[in-house]
């Protein structure tokens, strides 16, 4: 009986670290779970999958959006899409960045430097884009989160589930539609308009998103693997990679800390079955 | 707990450093001769967790302050420095900021430990006093510390809370340019906060000597609540309650381990990660789970009392459920310290705990929302009425129409009874 209450009583203060994601709620259908490959205790990235969630980003969203965090160096280190270091010299090479100490004021990239913004300041990129600056997307799948009705987020501490973000995005970019549904009402009761110069989007807040469709079928030519299997050229599967490269974007060491974890928690383990027993017997001579 | 140390220096130099600074001899009485009761369960071994993670916190926040940049123009970025660059930094930066809620929830169990077995009562209550101050001074560091990282919440949060000072009449509007350090929270803000997060946790340690020395008068309490009565009663510190806390230590760092290297944001929110934006109040702002029961009773008091208004109510309500602590030895009249023999008391005990839950749930609910179809204005009103009526009417009510069941003579004859009833148990 004490056991059961104590367990309860321990859960119950659990369930007030739990409580916190229950105000995520937002307007808009519930966002489907993906399988991610970095999901789980033995999540790890896609190599391939990051190399072409890198292009879809290269040649479609680095025209609107900056990675400010991320440096060109970081395309070849371990655990990311793991270009070669020639690949990536090459690659910054293509870049001039603003540099004051070089003469003209620029300078040609070197993998050192970070991913260039494709304009100046916020200001200017608000400019050019209707009025909302488009938002960095370095750390963009830690900063969306999806969310879950009671008590289903409870299971998220278990399983554990942190790929909110990524799912988000993927919802995001497959969520457009031409026309305004049907039948949308605002969260009052009237019916939805959607202002000038916005995009009905299924899962932005609020659904009016100041962001043009960026992705359509066929739109990013993936090369054919060695193998000869051709990926889809798919909206799908650009947000997929997409989305994939953005966790990495934000969580570069994400497989890395993922191995270090499962060491940490076999010893943890062991160490607590071993403590346990050195422990009983030192108090089996003490009546307690 | 008067008793002799067992001390002898062993060799000259350990005679000659005794008869100076007798630290050796210090140590040996308290940490490993100090006669501590037998039968003290896991809930006991609560305090060294949060002794050990006061360490965890010190030690990684020194090595985070070595990377971070107390600027509102820098700060987002050094702390995504720490995370991508620093040689082992995103498991540092993620054991700190996981370890913040690993404290509180060891801090709570240990709250609500004390509660429930009655430690805070004669002679235990500075004991207590200094436990409540504690708490009050996490909560003031880890609200700081939450504001570093200049994310859109750490923004809001600072900003919503530092607000709720200016409610105060006449002093409220200085004293939130003081801790603002200007009209807005900005740059000034940040830099102050940096320093006293800094400066706070020093303190709580130097607090946390004053609350172990406090312990060390009367010696622990224990689940039956009896006093100590003899030496059967009692096993030394050491090995045996060493090695009992730090098994239990190893055991709080396996949730520990899983969320640091698993899901370190899990317990946070997504909106810290964008970067602080004065112009872009987020949908909802709400702080750190530890702290949503508290800010449920704030939410509360949306209505004006008498010529008090709700916002200076909110603040009073506010205040008063972490003063009201700092009572509770003198508002429980019963005289029997145990929960465990006092039949009524445990019902409502475990009501405060349910209605404590509700409010952290409360909390993290949008304020215009429902929960189990009631409408969370007024669910909030019915838990904070609860809360506060706990320690103002019910605990002192108990104690005097309450029946307590028969008390074991001593700690010895309470365990061989336990042992009995196992033993009882098996045969049948
Ligand atoms: C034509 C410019 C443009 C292009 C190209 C573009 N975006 Fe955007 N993006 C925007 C703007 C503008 C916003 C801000 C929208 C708003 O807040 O209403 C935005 C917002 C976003 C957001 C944040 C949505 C939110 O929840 O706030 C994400 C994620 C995003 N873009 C991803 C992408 C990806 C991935 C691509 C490439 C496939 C891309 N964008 C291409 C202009 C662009
Ligand atoms: C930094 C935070 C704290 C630390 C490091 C700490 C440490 C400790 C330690 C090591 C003990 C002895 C072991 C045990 O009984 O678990 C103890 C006992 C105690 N603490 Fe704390 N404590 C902290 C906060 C608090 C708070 C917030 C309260 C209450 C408001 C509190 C109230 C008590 C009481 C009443 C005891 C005696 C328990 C008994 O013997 O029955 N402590 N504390």
């Amino acid at each position: 009986m004490n056991k059961i209450k104590s367990i309860l009583s321990a859960l119950c203060i659990g369930l007030i670290a739990a409580a916190t994601p229950v105000l995520a709620a937002e307007a808009g259908p519930e966002i489907k779970k993906e399988p991610w490959s970095f999901a789980g205790l033995f999540g790890t990235y896609d190599q391939n999958q990051l190399q072409r969630g890198f292009q879809v980003f290269r040649e479609v969203c680095s025209s609107c959006h900056g990675a400010r965090l991320i440096a060109f160096r970081n395309l070849s280190e371990s655990g990311g899409p793991e270009f070669t270091e020639g690949q990536v010299k090459a690659l910054a090479a293509e870049y001039s960045i603003a540099d004051i100490s070089a003469e003209g004021g620029t300078r040609t990239a070197v993998p050192a430097d970070r991913w260039p913004s494709p304009f100046a300041n916020d200001l200017e990129a608000a400019e050019a884009n209707g009025g909302i600056a488009p938002p960095d997307l370095s750390v963009m799948a830690k900063a969306r989160n999806t969310s879950q009705p009671f008590p289903w987020w409870l299971l998220n501490y278990v399983t554990p589930y942190a790929e909110g973000g990524p799912d988000y995005i993927h919802a995001l970019l497959t969520g457009y539609e031409d026309e305004v549904p049907e039948g949308t009402h605002n969260s009052d009761g009237t019916p939805f308009e959607l202002p000038e110069g916005k995009y009905y989007n299924h899962y932005f807040p609020g659904h009016a998103i100041g962001m043009p469709p960026p992705l359509s079928d066929g739109l990013v030519t993936y090369a054919e693997a060695e193998n000869g299997t051709a990926v889809p050229m798919t909206v799908d599967q650009y947000s997929r990679d997409f989305a994939a490269f953005a966790m990495w974007m934000a969580e570069p060491h994400l497989v890395a800390r993922k191995e270090s974890g499962l060491q940490v928690m076999v010893f943890l383990i062991v160490l607590a079955g071993i403590m346990y027993v050195v422990k009983r017997r030192l108090w089996a001579k003490v009546e307690h | 707990m008067a008793h002799e140390s067992s001390y002898v220096p062993g060799n000259a130099v350990e005679k000659w450093v005794d008869e100076r600074l007798p630290i050796v001899r210090f140590a040996k009485e308290h940490l490993v001769d100090f006669p501590t009761p037998k039968n003290l369960n896991y809930w006991w071994t609560f305090g060294g967790i949060l002794a050990f993670m006061l360490v965890v916190q010190i030690v990684t926040g020194i090595i985070l302050a070595m990377h971070y940049t107390p600027h509102v123009a820098m700060a987002f970025d050094s702390v995504e420095h720490i995370r991508r660059d620093v040689n082992g930094g995103r498991i540092i930066q993620a054991v700190h900021a996981v370890g913040a809620s690993m404290f509180f929830f060891a801090v709570y169990i240990h709250m609500f430990r004390g509660l429930y077995f009655g430690s805070y009562k004669a002679p235990r209550e500075i004991l207590w006093i200094l436990g409540v101050l504690l708490f009050v001074l996490m909560v003031t560091t880890a609200f700081m510390g939450y504001v570093l990282p200049w994310g859109q919440m750490s923004f809001w949060a600072a900003t919503v809370i530092t607000n709720i000072v200016a409610a105060i009449p006449v002093v409220g509007d200085p004293i939130l340019q003081l801790l603002r350090g200007g009209f807005a929270v900005d740059n000034a803000t940040l830099n102050r906060f940096f320093s006293l997060h800094y400066l706070l946790p020093f303190v709580i340690a130097a607090v946390v000597g004053l609350h172990v020395w406090a312990l060390h008068i009367p010696g622990n309490n224990n689940p039956v609540g009896v006093d100590v009565k003899s030496t059967r009663d009692t096993v030394p510190f050491h090995p045996y309650y060493t090695m009992k806390d730090l098994f239990a230590i190893v055991v709080f760092c396996i949730p520990f381990a899983w969320f640091v290297f698993f899901a370190p944001d899990l317990l946070g929110h997504a909106d810290n990660y964008i970067m602080a934006n004065s112009q872009v109040t987020p949908a909802h702002i709400v702080p750190e789970w530890y702290f949503l029961p508290f800010y449920a009773i704030l939410r509360a008091i949306d209505f004006n009392i008498l010529f008090i208004d709700s916002k200076l109510g909110g603040v009073i309500f506010f205040a008063g459920s972490l003063l009201v602590l700092f009572f509770v030895p003198w508002l429980d009249t019963s005289k029997v310290r145990s929960g465990s023999f006092r039949p009524v008391f445990k019902w409502f005990y475990w009501l405060f705990i349910v209605n404590f839950v509700m409010l952290a749930y409360l909390g993290a609910s949008a304020a215009d929302g429902n929960v189990l179809g009631i409408p969370v204005a007024d669910f909030s009103k019915i838990c904070t009425v609860y809360y506060f009526a706990y320690f103002i009417v019910i605990l002192p009510l108990l104690g005097r129409f309450e029946v307590p069941r028969p008390l074991p003579p001593s700690i010895s004859e309470s365990v061989l009874k336990h042992d009995a009833a196992h033993a009882a148990q098996a045969t049948h």
